[in-house]
């Protein structure tokens, strides 16, 4: 039978029919669909497995080797910036290796369509030295993943999937096969090479070394890759993942050259080998980084026989699609580059009613006092205080700079220095960086936005949810300078006047604007409230 | 034989739910398709888009290449002519007539009926009029999918169980508001524009 589902929902049921006994995630576009379903599978048919969201993504994939180690197979997912936050545990469990087979999801988004960067995962797991499955379709997506926990427990290695946006996002057929059952509890034989002091850590990052050929020889045998040899010796393709359809796209009836689709990782030595040997010039299109072509090109650009994107056959940065690949290959077409002139752009607005615009509001009243430069931001919703018409906050970089940053320019001497974060954004990466400023008694104010959700992703739970206060004062924010504060118009002038207040004081003071996001249902909000309120009696 | 279209409109106004109805129904008559659309952070009144492929074989890309779709159908006029560099020259341009304006620097309007005037296949309705005649404003994007469904490559029986099964959960009468809207676009598109020249 086939289903319609979205590239993300394929990895997800394949998961399921991979056996797996839970999925670790943090939200993040265009990763977020794949835990949805499995919580929303979890729900409705009562599977017996973990799904629920993490608090970051290393946390995640933290928890998803604890439950590999245990002897079961479990999968992290996340969008390519969380895996920066889950590198420390991403290296070191490549040294260790795994019990349980572990796939780690990584939704790459090339051209930024939702993220601050489009870098590109594959260099990440390079850097590892683990095996890759980047799949092309949905089909691919699904028996990809499938395909993953199989060679993961196979090398004892985590595995990468890399998605791209244009694949999380597109909902096609799929075929769903017989599911696997879960494994059962069985600890690893040897449990020394998950102690990683020195003298294991040395011997296991060797093993590593040396497996890397077996992990080549089995990525050559791979049914994801795949070499069609064609009639036409003046080029040969390497079209990775998505590539590849916008590739065929352009040869409906047939591609004259030889073309080696990789879907799997390590790159496919010997396919590549008899395509140098049998081309003229190697034409590498993939969706991201020049990542293959950067390992194929040669560095002073000689005898360049590698064409792609770091050669200026393509664009240099930015997604693929099948009209740019159409121009590498020399086809003609016949179309308008841009829309009509008189088309505006329509950037995304904040709701309406949404508490984060009173924030705004207040803040941009205050900061009349001291200019435009001292509101250190972060992720989440109130990202758009960055742009028109709102122009509130001064920086974003990554979750949890907006505390840290702030404390930085404090010790520099700015003053006021406020840092605006999120509730999610706050238990994700910024209680680190309050403790500093308590540890150093930093001036500094800090705005936690909470809307008790994740709302920038679609209103996952936050696992701040009526905990802030408490974490804050934990950790030694004086109460006197914790003040919780209702964002709304009618609040506005006493709002200015708290905030005000605290920004006068020479320490840490935290406000919480706390008014719950008016996208979530009603029997949500309604939830929250109470919760809120038992808290606070 | 692929049949590209591509969905446009600003958040909230119902692509996604003409998307999946698209899909529901090609999966229903035995067709292939895929269908990628722009989620994320368009959820706040950004634009929207969707490229729908239907094809009785395999398709490669998810994305529909410049010049080679066959229709643009837009919930509003300026979001139809934002995709203009994808539609075929002979292709159809259907569109709703009214503005959302939630921007500032929203262009003149006749500027745009113009441009979308000036192709040779297009159709513009007021999708929310008839909607509403119909007995609710909501259905606008099901009378677009009406007028819009000649060019479809699927039995219209196949929409019709789409339909059905998409709003199976909100009962009956929300079935046949949304069943009537389909049909009242696909009367007003036979009455207003020949479909058999393009
Ligand atoms: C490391 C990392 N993980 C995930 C994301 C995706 N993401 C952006 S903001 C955000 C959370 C926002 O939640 P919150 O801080 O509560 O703010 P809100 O959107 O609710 O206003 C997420 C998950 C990201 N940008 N970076
Ligand atoms: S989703 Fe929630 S937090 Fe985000 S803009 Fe809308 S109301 Fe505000």
């Amino acid at each position: 039978m086939r289903n319609i589902v979205l590239g993300d929902e394929a990895v997800a049921q394949g998961a399921l029919d991979a056996g797996i006994s839970g999925v670790y995630a943090y939200p993040g576009t265009p990763s977020t669909e794949i835990t949805e379903y499995i919580i929303r599978k979890k729900k409705n048919e009562s599977l017996n497995i973990h799904a629920a969201w993490s608090t970051n993504e290393k946390t995640a994939l933290e928890a998803a080797l604890g439950m590999s180690y245990a002897g079961k197979r479990a999968m992290a997912v996340m969008k390519h910036v969380g895996l920066n936050v889950a590198m420390d545990a991403f290296m070191n469990m490549a040294i260790s290796g795994i019990n349980g087979g572990l796939v780690v999801v990584v939704a790459d988004d090339p051209s930024m369509h939702s993220s601050q960067n489009e870098q590109d995962s594959r260099y990440l797991a390079d850097f590892a030295k683990i095996p890759i499955i980047e799949p092309s379709n949905q089909q691919e997506a699904y028996d990809g993943i499938r395909h993953a926990f199989k060679i993961s427990e196979k090398h004892k290695l985590p595995v990468l999937l890399r998605l791209v946006t244009r694949l999380a996002h597109s909902r096609s057929l799929v075929t769903f096969h017989k599911p696997n059952k879960q494994k059962k509890l069985k600890f690893p034989k040897d449990i020394k090479r998950f102690q990683l002091v020195p003298a294991r850590a040395k011997p296991q990052f060797d093993l590593l070394v040396k497996k890397q050929t077996v992990i080549r020889e089995c990525a050559e045998d791979s049914p994801f890759n795949k070499l069609v040899i064609g009639t036409d010796k003046s080029m040969g393709i390497i079209a990775s993942g998505l590539a590849y359809n916008y590739l065929m796209e352009n040869f409906q009836e047939g591609c004259p050259y030889s073309v080696l689709k990789i879907s799997q990782y390590l790159l496919p030595r010997k396919q590549i080998k008899y395509l140098f040997d049998n081309s003229d010039r190697i034409l590498v299109l993939e969706d991201g980084y020049p990542f293959i072509e950067e390992k194929l090109a040669d560095f002073f650009r000689e005898d360049s026989k590698v064409i792609g994107r770091l050669s200026g056959h393509l664009n240099r940065t930015g997604e693929l699609n099948p009209n740019i690949v159409a121009k590498a290959l020399g086809i003609e077409q016949d179309f308008d580059e841009e829309a009509p002139k008189l088309v505006a752009g329509r950037p995304p607005k904040l709701c309406d009613g949404c508490g984060h615009l009173d924030t705004f509001n207040v803040l941009n009243e205050i900061k009349k006092d001291f200019g435009d430069k001292q509101i250190f931001g972060d992720i989440g919703c109130y990202a758009l205080g960055a742009l028109s018409p709102y122009h509130t906050i001064s920086t974003l970089i990554d979750m949890g700079a907006s505390i840290t940053m702030a404390k930085g320019a404090a010790e520099a001497g700015v003053h006021p220095s406020i840092a605006m974060i999120g509730d999610s954004t706050f238990t994700h990466s910024g209680m680190t960086g309050l403790l500093d400023c308590i540890n150093d008694k930093t001036p500094i104010t800090i705005i936690i936005n909470d809307n008790s959700t994740v709302g920038m992703t679609g209103g996952q739970e936050s696992a701040a949810l009526a905990k802030i206060k408490g974490i804050c004062i934990g950790m030694g924010v004086d109460p006197e300078h914790l003040k919780v504060i209702k964002p709304l118009s009618k609040y506005h002038d006493e709002n200015v006047v708290t905030i005000r207040k605290e920004l006068n004081y020479k320490g840490v003071s935290v406000i919480i604007p706390q008014r719950a996001c008016v996208r979530l249902p009603s029997e949500k909000k309604k939830e929250i409230r109470k919760i809120l309120e038992a808290q606070s009696e | 034989m692929t049949t590209n279209i591509i969905l446009a409109g600003v958040g909230g106004q119902g692509i996604l739910t003409i998307a999946a109805t698209l899909d529901t129904a090609a999966l229903n008559n035995g067709m292939f398709f895929k269908q990628s659309e722009v989620h994320g952070m368009s959820q706040r009144g950004g634009a929207v888009q969707s490229h729908v492929r239907i094809a009785d074989g395999a398709i490669y890309s998810d994305l529909i290449p410049k010049g080679q779709a066959d229709m643009i159908l837009g919930m509003e006029p300026m979001e139809t002519l934002r995709y203009l560099p994808y539609l075929k020259k002979e292709g159809w341009l259907i569109t709703d007539t009214k503005p959302y304006l939630n921007i500032d620097n929203y262009p003149n309007e006749k500027k745009i009926f113009d441009i979308i005037e000036s192709r040779s296949n297009h159709l513009i309705l007021d999708a929310t009029k008839i909607a509403k005649q119909v007995g609710n404003i909501r259905a606008a994007n099901l009378v677009l999918l009406g007028a819009a469904s000649h060019l479809i490559p699927l039995k219209e029986r196949a929409l019709i169980a789409a339909i059905k099964t998409l709003f199976k959960a909100k009962g009956d009468r929300i079935i046949a508001l949304n069943l009537d809207a389909f049909e009242a676009g696909k009367q007003y598109a036979l009455e207003h524009v020949d479909f058999s020249l393009s």
